[in-house]
């Protein structure tokens, strides 16, 4: 196949970003973990794909790489559209931390978080939902601590407080956070209980 | 009953069946078993004629059969007297003695026929309705004529014997041409075809191979599905068993939303009888084959209409989308292939294997054959359930089944495809309806929901609408969907507020173009569809809101309610029947409304007899003036 001009030989299964990483080249991420299935979620990591003539706009870590695929991964309607999603994600990413993963990627992409969030208000004290620590953590502890709890606009991190005994800080979480706010002490204070987060189930707006 | 081993047994069955039924004994057909006529009051009237009939002792002679629904939702409690098909409707408890003794006496009750409101005419039989007459009924044909709780009353219509010539003269591949030949494409809204579909799970590798029913619907204003399930459940298992013998496939599932109870027990009922009849389980009607189906019940979200979502949801986990290059007719439930049509999708494949490809070609368009079933329901004097074949056009559908708009208003624009579909105006009312159709007008079939709306409808109101819908309803995994739609909705409503701001509509038209390019599943891609479809053909009214303004002077910050000094005749109906008191007057005195205490909730424009309240907006009003009397040259 081949990746922004450059002929890449893809292994059975790989996805387009597993070959394109091994290939040397780097297509950005938030929610992609090479030790967890991919997600999917966080929509950074899309590119453009061309087969058989026709052009998508796909994720690249969940598309499986495939023979006579061209991918390209930096254009500039790609940038933009990174950076929209980049905008979208501070929404509830906020405050900023200096130096993490997801800021330097708003920097790098030129997003402007105030964008947005002056027109629309953000959701304080909230993450941008990768799921990685939740996936993580269910990797590590096979019962895991961390969950998601309510749905839509009102999904987030919680915690089951009685699962943190198993909770041996392993600092897991913490490390593969990209807003850098999982403090390296551990996820208790970085989330609220899910029975806190648990609400009667709203009804349908019909 | 003793499990049915030969299809000699099965047709032995039937005969036995029709041999106990006299073809001219009448019987009255009354809709319990769907929610839409009980909740009209069809049990009250069901009982009354089950009682009447015994006082009168006629029960031998006429039949009492309780039905599904037969699609005219606006006249229930409606009772069908066959075989005449001599048609009541609006059927109150007290109306019962008068008919069972015109019954007996063979004397049709004129009140209580159905009247045309145009002509003035009461119209006997059910298919000389003005909505009926344009219809085309193939899959809805015996809703409304059987009870769905009996498999007796489907076999007795030729039910399972599509099922039983799959079987015992068509071999799965034959099946599966036979159906890739029809055109068949799935009804759920997508419209892909279905043979291809059908065909991609049986080739794909990985066993067992699952076939699934797709009964989540969940579109505001839709029950096509609803309707199907409770009223004639057999079709819909009749189609899985029949799918599953081309696909390969030994289990099934049948997913339907929790909140069709009656939908779930009627389907239930059905199970549980064509097991004991050997049509479902192992060794069906003797043929070796064998295939089993559970009920999965959906625990309340949109988005597990989705296909990944809802087998993410049949493995027992939260119903949420998967990132999806490999379709789920490849990899669905377990990573098995699994091929999930929608439940109309199902109930046609009985009739294309009975009566063939070209038959089935026969009907609708070359691209888009059949019928498709749609909720026709909105501003239109009729509503309900409609089977029109493919290729009608929307006018047809809306002016000659619906009867037209309401009130004499004029039509404004009709909504397709329910939240992932989009609004279609006027200059393309003469469209033939169809999959690419729609889809190319910025809209699409999606499963058959059709709302109706009328010049007083506010296009950013609907948009606004749909989007609060979908922002309650995203499943919140990924990012341009959950902040999409939250930034789409605020925009929405801010607009609707008057307190839109420049650059809205640009704001508006980016995110709906990242949500559409880079969104995880179609609910998020297609979520910009009621924003895109209003903006492309309504813009006018977007910027008419920035201004301040609503032109279908519906959105109430925007719209102020002022009494016409002129038209107001001083009778303290508007005054008396305001619920916040803000209308101030007396007899003979022009009546005046405190603005700041006007809650706009309309009930004064409602109420007046004389036209003499206005909508304003802008909501500038003339300076208000106390104590004016009437002219009386006014008064009709």
């Amino acid at each position: 196949m081949e990746i922004d001009g450059r002929v890449v030989r893809a292994r059975e299964g790989e996805t387009v970003l597993q070959a394109a990483r091994r290939a040397g080249v780097e297509i950005p991420t938030l929610c992609y973990d090479e030790e967890l299935e991919p997600y999917g979620a966080c929509r950074i990591c899309m590119v453009e794909v061309e087969r058989g003539g026709r052009t998508r706009t796909v994720a690249s870590c969940c598309y499986p790489a495939e023979e006579g695929l061209k991918v390209r991964t930096d254009t500039p309607e790609l940038r933009s559209l990174r950076k929209t999603l980049l905008e979208l994600a501070s929404l509830t990413g906020g405050p900023e931390k200096e130096g993490s993963r997801f800021w330097r990627m708003v920097r790098e992409y030129g997003a402007d978080p105030s964008r947005l969030l002056s027109r629309v208000g953000g959701r304080e004290g909230e993450c941008i939902l990768c799921g990685l620590c939740v996936r993580t953590c269910a990797s590590v502890t096979q019962d895991g601590v961390l969950a998601f709890a309510g749905r839509g606009v009102e999904r987030s991190v919680a915690l089951f407080p009685e699962k943190t005994e198993y909770c041996r800080v392993c600092g897991h979480c913490s490390k593969v956070c990209p807003t850098g706010k999982i403090p390296p002490e551990g996820p208790a204070g970085a989330f609220p209980s899910v029975y806190e987060r648990a609400k009667p189930l709203s009804k349908s707006s019909i | 009953m003793a499990r049915l081993r030969s299809l000699e047994e099965l047709e032995r069955l039937r005969e036995e069946i029709l041999k106990g039924r006299d073809p001219s004994r009448p019987f009255i057909a009354v809709n319990t078993r769907s929610a839409c006529g009980l909740a009209a009051g069809s049990e009250e009237v069901a009982e009354g004629l089950r009682e009447e009939m015994e006082k009168r002792g006629v029960e031998g002679k006429v039949e009492l059969r309780r039905t599904g629904c037969n699609g005219f939702c606006q006249m229930e409690p409606v009772v069908t007297v066959y075989p005449s098909e001599v048609f009541y409707v609006n059927v109150k408890p007290e109306d019962v003695p008068e008919l069972v003794e015109g019954m007996e006496k063979g004397k049709v009750v004129e009140r209580l026929l159905f009247q045309d409101p145009l002509t003035g005419q009461r119209i006997e039989r059910a298919p000389d309705l003005p909505f009926y007459r344009h219809q085309r009924k193939i899959l809805l044909h015996l809703n409304g004529r059987i009870d769905p709780t009996r498999i007796e009353d489907y076999l007795a219509e030729g039910g399972y014997r599509a099922l039983a010539r799959a079987l015992f003269q068509m071999s799965p591949e034959q099946v599966l041409e036979e159906v890739k030949k029809s055109g068949l494409r799935g009804r759920g809204g997508g419209g892909f075809p279905t043979g291809r579909k059908w065909e991609t799970t049986r080739n794909a590798p990985g066993e067992p191979k699952y076939v699934i029913v797709n009964c989540d619907e969940g579109d505001p204003g839709a029950f096509m599905d609803r309707s199907l399930m409770e009223g004639n459940p057999h079709s819909v298992l009749e189609g899985l068993i029949i799918g599953a013998y081309a696909i390969g496939s030994h289990q099934g599932y049948i997913y339907v939303r929790e909140e069709y109870p009656l939908a779930v027990q009627n389907v239930s009922i059905a199970l549980e009888q064509a097991r004991e009849h050997g049509l479902l389980g192992e060794d069906i009607l003797g043929s070796g084959f064998d295939f089993d189906v559970e009920i999965h019940r959906g625990a309340g979200a949109f988005v597990s209409g989705e296909s990944s979502a809802l087998m993410t949801a049949i493995e027992g986990r939260v119903g949420e989308p998967r990132p999806k290059y490999i379709h789920t007719a490849v990899k669905g439930i377990h990573d098995k292939p699994s091929c999930l049509n929608n439940v109309e999708t199902w109930a046609n494949v009985p009739l294309i294997i009975l009566n063939g490809a070209e038959w089935f070609r026969s009907l609708g368009t070359p691209g888009s054959p059949g019928t498709k079933i749609f909720s026709l329901v909105g501003k239109v004097n009729y509503t309900g359930l409609v089977e029109v074949p493919m290729g009608m056009t929307l006018r047809d559908i809306i002016f000659k089944v619906g009867g037209g708009i309401r009130e004499g208003k004029r039509f404004k624009a009709v909504q397709t495809g329910g939240p992932s579909g989009g609004v279609i105006p006027e200059q393309h009312l003469d469209t033939p309806v169809d999959f690419d159709e729609l889809t190319r007008l910025g809209s699409m079939m999606g499963s058959g929901g059709m709302i109706v709306m009328d010049e007083d409808t506010c296009m950013v109101d609907v948009a606004r609408f749909y989007i609060h819908f979908l922002l309650e309803e995203s499943c919140g995994k990924c990012i341009p969907c959950r902040e999409g739609l939250r930034v789409l909705d605020r925009i929405l409503t801010d607009l609707c507020a008057g307190k839109g701001r420049e650059g809205d509509l640009r704001l508006l038209e980016e995110i709906t173009e990242v949500m559409s390019k880079a969104s995880l599943c179609a609910l998020g891609t297609t979520a910009v569809n009621p924003v895109l479809s209003t903006m492309r053909y309504f813009r006018s009214e977007y910027e008419a809101h920035l201004r301040g303004e609503c032109p279908a002077r519906v959105c109430k910050a925007l719209t102020a309610y002022h009494i016409n000094p002129d038209r107001c005749q001083g009778c303290l109906l508007c005054l008396r029947n305001c619920p916040s008191g803000a209308i101030r007057g007396e007899r003979e005195v022009v009546h005046v409304i405190e603005q700041e205490r006007c809650t706009r909730c309309g009930i004064c424009y409602a109420t007046c007899p004389f036209g003499a309240v206005e909508k304003l907006s802008p909501p500038v009003v003339p300076e208000a003036r106390y104590g004016v009397r009437v002219k009386k040259e006014g008064r009709k």
